[in-house]
């Protein structure tokens, strides 16, 4: 009964959103108000819809409705309440429905929040958010319809893949959904922009917090992706360049850029053209990130949810999208003027330099994992793109962008001095230089990368930091004022400062365990031990235990610091009968920023156990900065600018249709 | 308990290197390690052979380390696997002509970026947008405001 209601209700939210897009369109063109207010009932009844959808969907999935094909392939009856919960979006169907339902949220969110938007600029932004909702609620009930029966019913279920049995599937999919989906919002400004033919100030005010909080659930999405991978798959690998992880990471580092560039034209009214397409290059870097890799085109170690096959569909859906987009732009982008005035040095020449080197970079990300396939179909070559080749190019880019990052804050709007503002930074430079010339001491010439690593680290944190020295007058007032200033400091300057200092942590962590991981793969047997970093790692049980839907050997470690015991460590080694397959389940215990990790495998030869201890300094940088980001993004949030109303229009007529 | 342990032992593909096939020798092990790291197993998705638990990542595995052991340097022993499988098995692709793109493509993105840039940047005006002219009105007002008023 439930999956009749739900596709139900996804047949009459597709109608609704049909009406969604085309009524307020029209109100929008004639100017009529109550054709224009339709979008704001037709989103909240598209939400209640979907939310209805979904409810039922995991409803199925919850009491093990086997007479639902999605159910039965991906739940079964013995899998813990919580992942039969979270199985609901651990499959194709599932997630598209997931990805919807965020989707119609965010509709519903600009339909609420958006009082102070003009009249025809929200209707525009919901009848294309509503578009969107559109073609995937006809590609999810005409091609994976999620409520499909299977008749006759299963006695139980195929379980959902082991690896995806854990928390990280509760949160992972969820929080990378609200940052994909939450562009969708900044491509529907940019459209609704164009359609308008005016972008000022006031717009750029109003897509900023979108952006923002996209951009911060992404980088929590991407965040705990990496983490779940690092315990998860045995051997501590937190990044692997992967196609899915790269889909992952360009619109996460064009809206980067997006964000970066909206506040330009917010603040001066400048690169509003470009601003709106990199929305588009955003959201469409989104669904490639979302769709593409499930397509059946690319290749995974991430397929979880693929859907060969189905694939038509969804390459046209994306065709659509950023083919109308595109088409869009460049029709309609001749029609703005950017008539603000900055230097070569200034924060904008600033903030332009970020936006190419972040382009770059993601266009490196994108040629890297593109260019097998594209090869291939040219001339039917088949090569391999793999980590080397981001190492490769990543790095010296990151570098670039560091240098460049910690410049630009302290550099002034419109014109500035570089000589002057280069001083500004000698501080920062000391700083890096020692720091990394301390490691070079230390470790010698063979850790010159590492040495490279942490100096940029430190050059990021403390040239950071700088603004605030610089902005609270720090030892140039009195300690009274200074304290004054670091109160009234807004907080998307606090956001900022935490944001760049996340990079630098991330780096500190990727040189740290790039540079002096340690290793251990041998056999243990009962009683014997190995030494990793400065602890003695001692294997002292073996026990046999049953899982809920598992079986498991545990290995019980006692770990030795100096002949006395500090702790215990218990990693499984996990046996799913329903699917015959095995995973590793790593005991970690994070030291000092660093992360001690064993992970026991099988017993081979017959009493001694394969054991792999690791030793990862630093380790704990790599999702400590970039939480500290995302931290940033929310602080900036909140910040005042965005909960008060939009500044004045007479700021904004600086830039003006030339038409 | 048997049977459980039988299939484990069948259902346990190994995880990625295992003790069993590393050498003795701690510096042609670490030599294995490191080019083991950038070969593709071929059978995987996207996976090296180091971090894979597939049985074919297992044989080339132990494939170069068989070579390695029968004194090939670093650059033969990746090149006996390239002769068998082609460029494929490479993660980091060699720089031929149809890879020219892919290394110089992001050098070439810097620079169009940079360029292009500049090309804009030279045809914006250096003047800000002048104030457009007052009214009459507006003169008139500003007299208004700006004249001392009669004291009454």
């Amino acid at each position: 009964m439930e999956a009749e209601i739900g596709l139900f209700a996804l047949i009459l939210a597709l109608v609704v959103a049909v009406a969604q897009t085309i009524v307020p369109l029209i109100g929008a063109y004639r100017r009529n108000i109550n054709m224009m207010n339709f979008a704001n009932q037709a989103a909240m009844a598209q939400l209640l819809l979907i939310a209805l959808a979904f409810g039922c969907l995991t409803y199925a999935f919850v009491i093990s409705d086997f007479s639902l094909l999605v159910v039965t392939l991906n739940s079964n009856s013995q899998m813990p309440l919580l992942y039969r919960y979270t199985a609901v979006w651990g499959n194709h169907e599932g997630s598209l429905l997931l990805w919807v339902f965020i989707l119609v949220i965010f509709g519903a969110a600009v339909a609420v929040t958006g009082k102070r938007l003009p009249a025809t600029l929200k209707a525009r932004v919901l009848a294309v958010q509503a578009a969107i909702s559109a073609g995937f609620l006809t590609l999810m009930i005409f091609t994976t319809n999620p409520f499909a029966r299977l008749n006759p019913a299963a006695i139980d279920g195929q379980e959902l893949n082991p690896l995806l049995q854990d928390i990280g599937l509760a949160i992972h999919p969820p929080f990378l959904y609200l940052g994909y989906v939450g562009f969708s919002i900044t491509f529907a400004f940019a459209i609704a922009a164009l359609m308008e033919g005016r972008v000022d100030a006031a717009w750029a005010r109003y897509v900023r917090p979108w952006v923002l909080a996209a951009w911060c659930f992404l980088t929590l999405g991407i965040t705990l992706g990496s983490y779940w991978a690092y315990y998860e798959l045995g051997w501590g690998g937190f990044w692997f360049w992967d196609p899915v992880e790269n889909a992952s990471l360009m619109p996460w580092i064009v809206g980067t850029a997006l964000l970066h560039s909206a506040l330009v034209v917010e603040k001066r009214q400048a690169l509003a053209v470009w601003t709106i397409l990199l929305a588009i290059l955003t959201f469409s870097l989104s669904l490639i990130g979302t769709f593409l890799v499930r397509s059946g085109v690319l290749t995974s170690v991430h397929a979880f949810a693929t859907a060969p096959g189905r694939g038509v569909g969804v390459l046209l859906m994306l065709a659509l999208v950023i083919g109308g987009g595109l088409t869009l732009f460049a029709i309609r982008s001749n029609r703005f003027k950017n008539r603000a005035v900055f230097g070569l040095v200034s924060r904008e020449g600033g903030l332009v330099l970020n936006n190419i080197l972040l382009v770059t970079i993601a266009g490196t990300v994108f040629l890297g994992t593109f260019y097998p396939l594209i090869i291939e179909l040219l001339n039917g070559e088949k090569i391999s793109v793999g980590a080397p080749y981001f190492n490769q190019t990543f790095g010296p880019l990151m570098v670039l962008l560091s240098i460049v990052l910690v410049l630009g804050p302290v550099l002034r709007w419109k014109r500035d001095n570089l000589k002057a503002s280069l001083l500004r930074l000698r501080g920062p430079a000391v700083l890096a230089v020692f720091g990394g010339g301390l490691v070079a001491a230390i470790y010698g010439p063979s850790e010159i990368f590492a040495a490279l690593g942490l100096g940029l680290a430190a050059w990021l944190v403390f040239g950071s930091l700088l603004i605030y020295a610089i902005r609270i007058r720090l030892f140039k007032s009195p300690a009274a004022r200074s304290w004054q200033l670091l109160r009234s400091t807004p907080r998307a300057i606090s956001g900022m400062v935490l944001a760049h200092i996340g990079l630098g942590l991330l780096i500190a962590g990727v040189t740290g365990v790039s540079a002096w991981q340690q290793e251990r793969i041998l056999t243990l047997a009962k009683g014997e031990s190995v030494e990793v970093s400065d602890f003695s790692v001692t294997l002292e049980s073996i026990t046999l235990l049953n899982g809920a839907n598992y079986r498991a050997e545990r290995g019980q470690f006692g770990i030795y610091k100096n002949g006395v015991k500090i702790l215990e460590i218990s990693s499984e080694r996990r046996f799913y009968p329903v699917s015959q397959r095995v995973t590793t389940e790593a005991g970690i215990s994070p030291r000092f920023l660093g992360n001690l990790y064993i992970a026991i495998g099988e017993e081979s030869p017959r009493g001694r156990w394969v054991v792999r201890a690791y030793w990862h300094p630093l380790v704990l940088l790599i999702w400590i900065g970039p939480l500290c980001m995302a931290l940033g993004g929310f602080v900036s949030l909140s910040d005042r600018r965005f909960r008060i109303g939009a500044p004045q229009k007479a700021r904004t007529s600086r830039l003006k249709v030339a038409s | 308990m048997k049977v459980f342990f039988l299939l484990l032992a069948l259902a346990g593909p190994a995880l990625a290197v295992e003790p069993s096939e590393m050498l003795a020798d701690p510096v042609l092990e670490a030599r294995a390690r490191v080019l083991s790291k950038g070969l593709r197993c071929l059978v995987c998705r996207n996976q090296n052979i180091d971090d894979s638990n597939s049985g074919l990542a297992r044989d080339l595995r132990v494939l170069l380390r068989e070579r390695l052991t029968a004194g090939d340097t670093d650059a033969e022993a990746v090149q006996f696997l390239v002769n068998r499988f082609g460029d494929y098995v490479l993660l980091k692709p060699p720089l031929t002509l149809s890879t020219t793109l892919l290394w110089f493509g992001p050098a070439l993105l810097i620079l169009f970026g940079a360029g292009g840039y500049v090309l804009w940047w030279r045809k914006q005006p250096k003047t800000p947008a002048s104030a457009p002219e007052l009214t009459d009105n507006d003169r008139a007002l500003l007299n208004d405001i700006l004249s001392p008023k009669d004291p009454s």
